[in-house]
């Protein structure tokens, strides 16, 4: 693996508290090209906690991309200049030696900063709860089996289905719109057999809860798709769009 | 002396499940409501009890540490999950999950549980589709499976590279319809630092808000743990960042026997390690080893590229060494030989790697075919070496990944604190010394969908277990027990950052109690941990207040549990003077270097029990194996 160490001016948004005034804090780093950028802030933190000074907060789990805890707004992009990688898959032999880059959390009204780089996405998980499910007990299920699923229908569902929920595409959109990340949803069951039942009512809710939350519209420049790290497509809010129409038409409230 | 009763009910192995379904008492509908139950950890395991226990009826309180219950480490499996459905009429059955799983723990695994895990593994699978799972499907609309390690049949149903999220993710919408439902409330950003246990039977926890540092108490009837494995205790491993036994770890300080902990598993195939900034190991899923063939140079210290190494001088030592299984032998086995490879100098360019080539099945079936199978392992591999896997043969090692060992349950998954459950993989039951691929996600979720709705009756039916208030003493001393654990590590105030206690341990345990294991090494490992323990409380440097979002202070009591659990893991890999599954020791192989059981002697479940720091007393549970033969493993 590669020798050569990159000298890089890190600047950093620091935010003691929730209302607390937000600054960049600027540090120097020296690191290998084949560490990943949260590796980078590990070992800022390791020697800032050496000096007993306040280490940056940020949140990762997996590192690999899939659990959609991470999430950086990196020189402008959220999850960094890379396309299709959340912020732990991002390595620095994608900098160059001597470069400045900008860590800032995701911004938008519905995800208030918590601190630093920590964001409450919370609701997310609320949009989820307002309709996000297929109604049905455990021990209830027809053999899995019983109804097939063309192999296509199956991928295209599971295309929508591999969302992480990180946020990137609230926090590009200028609106922050969080219709990607309702309308991956809401295709992934709009798409299966299994979902039909509810299809209808799903969209209406979650849609319904979206708007409580703060998110904005939707205004079709497709930043999000681009910037979404697991390339979840645009015609997923076709999609919901078009069920919500025939939803409005179809049922009464 | 603990009194380790593993309720195995009687009768026939076939028909000990539904015999005891029937048997088990039930609470009526609604009496439900009026039972409040705790869950800790909203994984495979922890969310799919959630939801069924919900639709029950159950109040339920779900902890987390995360953000968002979606994001629990199960998250990160990849390969798939296994059930005996037998759709490719290859001659699984039920029988044959049960056997392979037993066969694969190298029989340390309980025979009953394992059983039951084989029966329910067909209604996982029509819960998860009924729930909007989108397994990978044939082209008439079937499901597709593919094969791991230690089986001969194909019985793995999967989600391109991404199995653990869709199933997560599936398990999470039904838990998300009983929050909306009012039956399952969620507490995000909550650690669980101890357990509180009223007159013998568990009826709480204390919990740290992350966000504010607040001590809080929770009442349950029941306390079930679903809190993950401890991989991470190594430091480097193929889990999350957070994952840790804290959970476990506290309960079993407050009586809850550990049973097994030496069984760990390293798995094969790992991106290798680079340097020493790294902080944590990426897992390539053992699916590629259908694909995949493993080899290493012929010679020691062959600086060559893989492609100006010949054929003729390339040695596919699994295939050679184990023909009937080749590449898939099960994962102690292949991790153990490439430990060997690379100790012979015959790593790729002398380093501690060998290679993973799929140069074969891109001939045999071109690379789109494979792209499709693991477009996005390869994507991964690239993003992460810089190395395109298209073109050269990737390079793996072992690496941590994954636990046996957990807390002693019983067949009920209570463990040996009545009203304390443990499910998915902070339990030790189903896996014996070593899991096979694809089985642990089965495991979480039959635990969770498809028995604990049933023994956790039966419990709150015969033990009848009050409500208690919060304000009784336990839950003070318990809540004093905490702070004070915070406060002492605060107040240490030394020079050293808790990652690097953290790396040395995880180094003289992977060294020590790692792929191999000797008695001069581990007694070694036991001093050294106790050395880093002492150095810990005396020169531990966290920064920040209690009363806060404090990472830091996150991270080091979950490293001081780590402590002392490590040293457990050397205590009882010292105790067991055998080779079994993942547990392999020097002194005790066969002349071909394969594991050597000494069922006579170790035909046992190691529970321990906790005495104070680094005093355990052990106590045993025999394994009696009334259907299957003990018999040596061979993949030959
Ligand atoms: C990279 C990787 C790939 C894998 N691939 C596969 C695969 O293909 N097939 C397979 O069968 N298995 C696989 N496994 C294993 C499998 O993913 C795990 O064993 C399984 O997901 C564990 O599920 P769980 O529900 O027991 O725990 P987890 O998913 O680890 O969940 C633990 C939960 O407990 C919570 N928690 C823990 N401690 C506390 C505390 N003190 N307070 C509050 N909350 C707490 C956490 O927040 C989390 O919600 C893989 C593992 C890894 C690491």
């Amino acid at each position: 693996m590669s020798e050569q160490t990159l000298n890089l001016t890190l600047k950093i948004w620091r935010q003691e508290t929730p209302s607390a005034k937000g600054y960049f804090e600027e540090f120097k780093v020296a690191i290998s090209p084949d560490a990943s950028i949260l590796e980078v802030l590990d070992i800022l933190n390791n020697d800032l906690e050496k000096e007993g000074k306040r280490p940056v907060a940020f949140e990762s789990d997996c590192r690999e991309g899939i659990c959609g805890t991470c999430g950086i707004v990196i020189n402008g992009h959220p999850h960094g200049p890379i396309p299709k990688q959340a912020t732990c898959q991002l390595h620095m032999r994608n900098f160059q030696d001597g470069e400045t880059i900008y860590l800032e959390p995701f911004r938008a009204k519905a995800f208030p900063i918590i601190k630093d780089l920590i964001i409450d996405r919370s609701a997310f998980d609320k949009i989820q709860q307002a309709g996000a499910f297929i109604s049905f007990n455990a021990g209830s299920a027809p053999d899995a089996n019983e109804i097939p699923i063309p192999k296509e229908v199956a991928s295209l569902a599971l295309d929508a289905a591999e969302c992480i929920g990180c946020g990137a595409c609230v926090a590009t959109c200028k609106n922050s719109s969080a219709m990607l990340f309702v309308g991956a949803k809401v295709s992934q069951f709009a798409l299966l057999p299994q979902g039909q039942p509810e299809r209808y009512q799903r969209v209406q809710e979650m849609v319904a809860v979206m708007d409580e939350a703060g998110f904005g519209s939707c205004t079709n420049t497709y930043a999000c798709e681009a910037e979404c790290p697991k390339g979840i497509s645009v015609t997923n809010i076709a999609r919901m769009n078009r069920d919500y129409l025939v939803s409005k038409m179809t049922t009464k409230s | 002396m603990i009194k380790l009763e593993s309720k195995v009910p009687e009768g026939n192995l076939a028909e000990k499940w539904t015999n005891h379904k029937f048997s088990m008492k039930l609470v009526n509908p609604s009496n439900k409501r009026k039972f409040e139950i705790i869950i800790v950890g909203s994984g495979l395991a922890g969310a799919s009890a959630a939801a069924t226990l919900g639709e029950l009826g159950y109040k339920v309180k779900v902890f987390t540490y995360h953000d968002s219950s979606r994001r629990a480490h199960s998250i990160a499996a990849q390969g798939g999950i296994n059930a005996a459905k037998n759709y490719q009429n290859d001659g699984d059955s039920v029988h044959r999950l049960f056997y392979d799983t037993i066969k694969g723990g190298d029989f340390r695994g309980r025979e009953a549980n394992t059983w039951r895990l084989a029966e329910v593994s067909n209604n996982i699978i029509d819960q998860c589709v009924a729930q909007g799972v989108p397994f990978a499907r044939e082209y008439g609309g079937t499901l597709a499976n593919r094969s791991f390690g230690g089986a001969q049949v194909s019985r793995t149903f999967y989600a391109r590279g991404e199995t653990g999220q869709q199933l997560l993710l599936g398990a999470y919408s039904s838990l998300n319809r009983q929050v909306k439902l009012g039956n399952v409330t969620l507490f995000p950003r909550r650690e669980m630092l101890d357990l509180v246990v009223v007159d013998g039977q568990a009826k709480g926890i204390i919990t740290r808000n992350l966000l504010s540092g607040e001590m809080e108490r929770h009442m349950g009837q029941a306390v079930i743990l679903a809190s993950g494995g401890y991989s991470n205790v190594f430091f480097l491993s193929t889990n999350a960042m957070n994952s840790n036994s804290t959970a476990a770890w506290r309960a079993h300080k407050r009586g809850a026997a550990f049973a097994n902990p030496c069984y760990t598993q390293i798995h094969p195939t790992c991106l290798p390690a680079h340097g020493d900034y790294q902080s944590k190991l990426v897992l390539m899923s053992e699916s590629l080893r259908n694909d995949g063939r493993i080899w290493v140079s012929k010679k020691a210290g062959d600086m060559r590229a893989a492609k100006d190494i010949p054929e003729e001088e390339r040695d596919y030592y699994l295939e050679r060494k184990y023909p009937a299984f080749g590449n898939l032998v099960p994962r102690d086995v292949a991790s153990r030989n490439a430990k060997y490879v690379c100790d012979e100098g015959r790593g790729v360019k002398g380093t501690r790697a060998v290679y993973l080539d799929f140069a074969d099945a891109f001939k045999r079936v071109g690379k789109n075919a494979i792209q499709e199978k693991y477009g996005n392992l390869f994507d991964m591999y690239q993003n992460i070496t810089g190395k395109n896997p298209y073109e050269v043969p990737m390079r793996i090692y072992p690496a941590p990944h994954y636990t046996m060992g957990g807390l002693w349950v019983d067949y009920h998954l209570m463990s040996n604190i009545p009203g304390l459950f443990v499910l998915g993989e902070a339990n030790f039951s189903d896996h014996g010394a070593n899991r096979l691929g694809a089985s642990a996600l089965m495991q979480g979720l039959a635990d969770g969908y498809f028995i604990i709705p049933y023994t956790l009756g039966n419990y709150l039916t015969t033990e009848k277990p009050e409500k208690v208030d919060t304000d009784r003493s336990e839950f003070k001393e318990a809540e004093e027990n905490v702070k004070e654990s915070v406060n002492k590590i605060l107040a240490v105030n030394g020079n050293e950052p808790v990652d690097e206690i953290h790396k040395r341990l995880g180094h003289v345990l992977i060294d020590k109690v790692g792929m191999s294991r000797s008695a001069k090494g581990l007694n070694e490992a036991i001093e050294t941990i106790r050395g880093l323990r002492d150095e810990f409380w005396s020169n531990v440097k966290i920064t920040g207040k209690a009363d806060e979002l404090n990472q830091n202070l996150e991270r080091a009591g979950r490293v001081a549990d780590f402590l002392e659990l490590g040293e457990l893991m050397a205590v009882d890999a010292l105790n067991r003077n055998e080779s079994c599954g993942g547990h392999f020791r020097e002194e005790y192989q066969t002349e071909e270097g394969e594991a050597l059981r000494d069922d006579e002697n170790y035909s046992y479940v190691a529970a321990w029990e906790y005495k104070k720091a680094g005093e355990w007393e052990l106590n045993k549970e025999p394994l009696q194996f009334e259907y299957v033969k003990l018999s040596t493993r061979s993949y030959k």
